[in-house]
């Protein structure tokens, strides 16, 4: 019932978003070229694709829960007696849902963005990788690997990442995510620093 | 295995609103997160301070109305240090973050994509240790799910107005940095970032 609604409404959103992102570029003439929102736009609308969430789904915007999801569904694939024995997904049966669902979204959304605003990239690394360590393609997919495997293992431990946490749970004045969201800054600047700056 | 399909279409709408917001505001990019890391690029924080303003007083005010509740997480004090360290570094080395990486990915970026396959692997490896992870989790006490309202028994739009206020202020120093950069204060947020 409330779906009906909210296929329009959420796009409609982007139909209103669109003109807004577009005025706010052609007001400057020499900023044709760039197909970036501002980011207090971009806040704004996130915000409010927040409160939508709430009210139409009925849970927090967040990106990190699919993984475990997907990780679930992997292992059910490979190891099926094994999977069903762990005790987390005795909790949370892994199948394809909403958060699923979302992840996939993401990518098309993202992948319909890029494509409008012409800046589809396949690129292995980011020029500032490259400028930092070098071109080696081995090195930095071995790099992001971890990453990815110590964020998404973080994520599940504190219970969320920079959008359940960081968006999602401040906005409701949720202690331990503010709590979380520092945490995730202090210890990502510090990484950063150690990486690009000494 | 599969979610009634309303549940899904939602999911995948809201999903093709986000990725689309995060890649328009620049952050599916590597270089975007870790500047802002090192503190030369503060798009992150521009996006995330808006939205929690934004949707702060949208969600209150649809539990005001009794339209939406607070979904709260619980203070497992010992998993949130730990695992949002864990995350810290992992965000940094990576360069992207969970939703991030997923726009990267829509982007066309290959180790955002490579570095999902870690994501994954990292989250059945969590899933593996969760039970020899409990010590850790509940280790330093669980505080329940606890709101600042709740805590100091004041009214939660007492700490929106202050968000709020701190945003706008925020936003005031922000446009007279840019002023100050440069006549044209259009710029200020799609300037290009050496």
């Amino acid at each position: 019932m409330k779906v009906g609604a909210t296929i329009p409404a959420t796009f409609g959103l982007l139909l209103i978003a669109c003109p807004v992102g577009a005025a706010e570029l052609s007001a400057d003439p020499n900023a044709y070229s760039e197909p970036a929102w501002s980011p207090y736009l971009v806040g704004s609308l996130i915000g409010l694709l927040s409160m939508m969430t709430f009210y139409f789904s009925n849970k927090p915007l967040g990106a990190s829960t699919a993984y475990a999801r997907v990780a679930g569904m992997i292992g059910s694939a490979i190891a099926p007696r094994h999977t069903a024995s762990l005790k987390f997904y005795q909790d949370k049966k892994p199948r394809v849902d909403w958060e699923v669902m979302l992840v996939v979204g993401a990518i098309g959304g993202a992948f319909l963005a890029a494509w409008t605003g012409n800046e589809l990239t396949l690129r292995w690394t980011p020029a500032m990788w490259e400028a930092r360590f070098g071109d080696s393609v081995g090195l930095r997919l071995a790099v992001a690997f971890v990453g990815g495997v110590l964020m998404a293992f973080g994520a599940r431990l504190a219970g969320g990442c920079t959008s359940g946490h960081g968006i999602s749970g401040t906005m409701q004045l949720a202690v331990g995510s503010w709590i979380a969201v520092i945490c995730f800054f202090v210890a990502g600047i510090a990484v950063a620093m150690l990486m690009f700056q000494i | 295995m599969f979610e009634s399909p309303d549940r899904l279409l939602l999911g995948l709408a809201t999903g093709v609103v986000f990725g689309f917001l995060l890649q328009k505001g620049r952050v599916a990019k590597f270089e975007v997160i870790v500047e802002q890391l090192r503190l030369r690029d503060w798009t992150v924080v521009r996006i995330m301070g808006t939205a929690v303003v934004v949707g702060s007083i949208g969600v209150y005010a649809l539990v005001a109305i009794d339209e939406a509740s607070l979904h709260i997480r619980p203070v497992l004090l010992g998993g949130v240090l730990g695992g949002a360290v864990c995350f810290g570094v992992g965000m940094a080395v990576f360069g992207y973050c969970p939703g991030t990486s997923i726009a990267g990915s829509g982007e066309g970026r290959r180790d955002a994509l490579v570095g999902l396959a870690g994501m994954f692997t990292g989250a059945l490896g969590f899933v593996g240790a969760f039970p020899s992870l409990q010590p850790l989790i509940k280790g330093m006490g669980d505080w329940g799910r606890i709101t600042f309202p709740e805590v100091t028994g004041t009214s939660p739009w007492l700490w929106i107005v202050g968000l709020a206020m701190a945003g706008i202020a925020a936003f005031a120093v922000d446009r007279r940095a840019a002023h100050q950069r440069s006549p044209r204060p259009k710029r200020l947020s799609t300037e290009p970032h050496s």
